[in-house]
């Protein structure tokens, strides 16, 4: 039987050329737009760019405050929305999987994951800051936050907890454990690296997010640092729009500065994600 | 060649079903199963592809009811008493009647030793003053599941870190730690090799004394080999029920013979 | 036996066995008519080659032994099926002892040679029939999974045991009578006995049948003091 080769199989590596050069080129895009900005804000990235206030001189203007208020928004985010997400998504996947409600939920749940951000912040505004009385505080900021964020963390908890086998459910019933201790000593722990993971990157996203803050109050410049949960505040995205906005050249350099400092944030928060749930997965074996 | 009568029935079966019936959603899968399972014996439960057997089995344990759209109706009573009256915790009635699954199902993330405890510990039944106790526990459940010799060196190794057959060993032990009376297997040595099979068989005969077993199997040689009564379903019904010896020697229904010979399922 | 095992060489196996216990008893039957004509004619020819044909015999009982030795094996048969099995491997027994039996009315039949023989060959050759009967519809009975043939050939087995009595007796109080009979006689009576050993072996092959038909034992019953 004939089994020499018969000369380059063109076709095949015609695609997967295709498919590199569709990695490379993006990627390599990416790589020139970091260079440039690193280039342009060469000048401020130093020591008290973190450290300092803004100012009226750009080359004194630091993005401390913008930094903190970003931490605290996360922070108060995560407590709001984790909590929630994961209940909702425990409830739909362990207790009502294949009712009318999951069902309805699971239609809605793309939808809301689509839904642009500034409608999020014109409810947030409506609800968080007016209805509520909670005026611009970081409080309102993060609730706002914690809505956009909650139907990908719904969704990602939903798919983690699909990993966990029916098998493992069945062996804790088989044993005489209720629901609740099957879900809370067995399926939980199990998913908890995807959870996690999952709730990490769409907080990871938050970060980044500029229009909803806007519509609901977050302030552009802010000499002091928040104080409480119903403090004004600033953020990342807010003080790199603030300075772009400004008549000055030299302020450019402070904006890509601050770009640089944003990225290294999502990077270092999606970088823990990943450690985390290799950590995790290891110990779980 | 002194076969044992016909159709005799233990005194104290441990298990009396009467005109037990289930569907999933519209569609009836037990049709009115009337048999009594009886005491520190094995009987197995035989028949072709989608007869009921495995449904059977989980109306036992109440599992069956765990599927949505599931319905069961009849009698079941466990040593007197129906445990589909109101009042009975079907979480209650699964710890005196353990099971074990076809495809080993070991807890990933726990030791050996963390398996044969998770029954214990998950239901919040582990019994105080800890330390030594739960050493004895272990040991008792591995020893009576056969696997303690295997395994005694290595308690703290991964439950996912052993044979296949040492695995199915370790989820019997689990069953057995929570002390029930009777344990429910499901096709347990389908996914084994012919040595592993024949160990845990073996270990079938040595549980008997202590246990009621019910064991639902495809291959008909395992029944034979392993049990002490055999019950026949078809499609839904239970055709047959006797000592296993009367069954693969002279069965009384003509569809049972056909089974057991070969001629169709 | 309406339908067939599912799988087709299973069912072939057990075709051939069955034809093959056929051919035996059809040969063992043969055996029976020819020794006794042998003896009754005096046809030493026709006796030498019925002590030849016992070759056969003897073979297909080793070629049968190993057929179901096989089938044990391979199929772990259960149920009737099983009971087929085992009980051919006895069948098997029966009919080789029927026809060593033969062989020795052949060699009676040889030394007696042209000595004109005691009184007219009357009993013996209806003895003969009558065994030769029995082993047929004991075969049969085995093939169709006749209960009833099987019973009716153990009922048999008293009337042959009867003309026996007849026999024995006759010659008896021949050889009393006259003592330069004795020897012609106790060769006469040594067939008569070989004839009534086949009538029981006939029953035994009838007994099983009904064991393997109905799934009872009925084997040992009538003799409640051996139990």
């Amino acid at each position: 039987m004939h089994m020499q080769r018969t000369g380059v199989r063109f076709g095949e590596r015609l695609f997967v050329g295709l498919c590199l050069l569709g990695v490379s080129l993006p990627l390599g895009l990416l790589l020139v737009l970091l260079g440039a900005l690193v280039k342009a804000g060469m000048a401020r990235l130093e020591g008290n760019f973190l450290l300092a206030y803004p100012s009226r001189h750009a080359n004194l203007a630091g993005i401390l405050p913008a930094l903190v208020g970003s931490l605290w928004l996360i922070s108060l985010t995560a407590l709001l929305t984790l909590p929630v997400g994961v209940g909702a998504a425990i409830y739909l996947e362990e207790y009502q999987r294949r009712g009318r409600l999951a069902r309805w939920v699971e239609i809605n749940i793309a939808n809301l994951a689509g839904v642009p951000s500034v409608v999020y912040g014109l409810l947030g505004l409506a609800v968080f800051v007016r209805q509520l009385g909670l005026g611009r505080s970081v409080l309102a900021g993060a609730a706002t936050l914690a809505l956009l964020v909650l139907p990908l963390v719904i969704l990602s908890a939903r798919e983690a907890l699909r990993t966990v086998p029916q098998s493992l459910r069945e062996a804790c019933h088989a044993l005489g454990a209720t629901r609740w201790q099957a879900i809370g000593r067995v399926v939980l722990p199990m998913a908890l690296p995807g959870i996690l993971t999952g709730s990490i990157l769409a907080l990871s996203r938050a970060i980044g997010e500029t229009a909803p803050l806007i519509v609901v109050g977050a302030l552009t410049i802010v000499t002091f640092l928040p104080d409480g949960i119903h403090s004004p505040y600033t953020a990342l995205p807010m003080q790199i729009f603030a300075w772009v906005s400004r008549p000055q050249q030299e302020f450019l350099a402070n904006a890509a500065a601050g770009i640089v400092v944003l990225l290294t944030c999502m990077l270092l928060v999606n970088g823990i994600a990943i450690w985390l749930r290799q950590r995790l997965q290891v110990r779980a074996g | 060649m002194a076969l044992a009568e016909a159709g005799e029935q233990a005194d104290t079966p441990t298990f009396s079903v009467r005109q037990l019936c289930a569907w999933f959603g519209d569609q009836r899968v037990l049709h009115g199963i009337n048999l009594g399972i009886p005491r520190h014996e094995a009987t197995a439960v035989i028949g072709p592809s989608g007869c009921g057997k495995s449904t059977f089995i989980r109306c036992l344990n109440r599992m069956h009811e765990l599927v949505p759209a599931a319905r069961v109706e009849g009698q079941v009573c466990l040593e007197g008493v129906d445990v589909y009256e109101r009042g009975i915790d079907p979480v209650l009635l699964r710890r005196r009647v353990g099971m074990v699954f076809q495809k080993p199902n070991p807890f990933p993330s726990m030791s050996v030793r963390d398996n044969v405890l998770a029954g214990l510990r998950l239901t919040g039944s582990m019994p105080t003053g800890r330390g030594a106790r739960e050493e004895q526990i272990v040991e008792r459940a591995l020893s009576q599941a056969a696997l303690w010799d295997e395994v005694k060196d290595r308690l703290d190794d991964p439950g996912l870190g052993l044979s296949g057959g040492q695995q199915q060993r370790l989820c019997i032990a689990r069953a057995l730690a929570v002390s029930p009376d009777v344990l429910l297997m499901d096709e347990p040595c389908s996914a084994l090799d012919p040595i592993a099979s024949a160990k845990i068989e073996d270990l079938i005969h040595s549980l008997k004394q202590s246990y009621t077993i019910v064991v639902v199997t495809h291959s008909m040689q395992q029944a034979a080999r392993v049990s002490d009564r055999t019950a026949f379903f078809l499609a839904g019904s239970l055709i047959e029920f006797d000592t296993t010896d009367r069954i693969f020697t002279s069965p009384k229904d003509s569809r049972t013979e056909d089974y057991i010979t070969g001629k169709f399922g | 036996m309406i339908k067939p095992h599912t799988n087709r060489e299973y069912e072939n196996e057990l075709k051939r066995l069955r034809e093959r216990l056929l051919r035996m008893a059809g040969r063992v039957e043969q055996m029976i008519a020819d020794s006794v004509r042998a003896l009754v004619e005096q046809d030493l020819q026709l006796a030498r080659r019925t002590i030849e044909a016992d070759r056969f015999v003897d073979r297909a009982e080793v070629e049968t032994d190993e057929l179901c030795l096989v089938i044990l094996a391979r199929r772990q048969p259960v149920a009737s099926d099983l009971r087929f099995i085992t009980l051919s491997l006895k069948m098997v027994t029966d009919l080789e002892r029927i026809g060593d039996l033969a062989v020795n009315i052949c060699e009676r039949a040889i030394d007696l040679g042209q000595e004109p023989p005691l009184k007219p060959w009357v009993d013996v050759p209806r003895m003969a029939a009558i065994a030769q009967g029995m082993v047929r519809d004991a075969i049969d009975a085995f093939v169709a999974g006749d209960a009833e043939r099987a019973q009716s050939v153990v009922d048999r087995d008293p009337s042959l045991d009867e003309l026996y009595t007849r026999v024995f007796r006759e010659l008896l109080a021949a050889m009393l009578h006259d003592g330069s009979k004795v020897e012609r006689g106790i060769h006469a009576q040594s067939v008569a006995k070989w004839l009534e050993r086949m009538g029981d072996h006939a029953t035994n092959l009838a007994e099983q049948v009904v064991f393997m038909v109905k799934g009872k034992d009925i084997r040992h019953v009538a003799k409640p003091d051996e139990v």
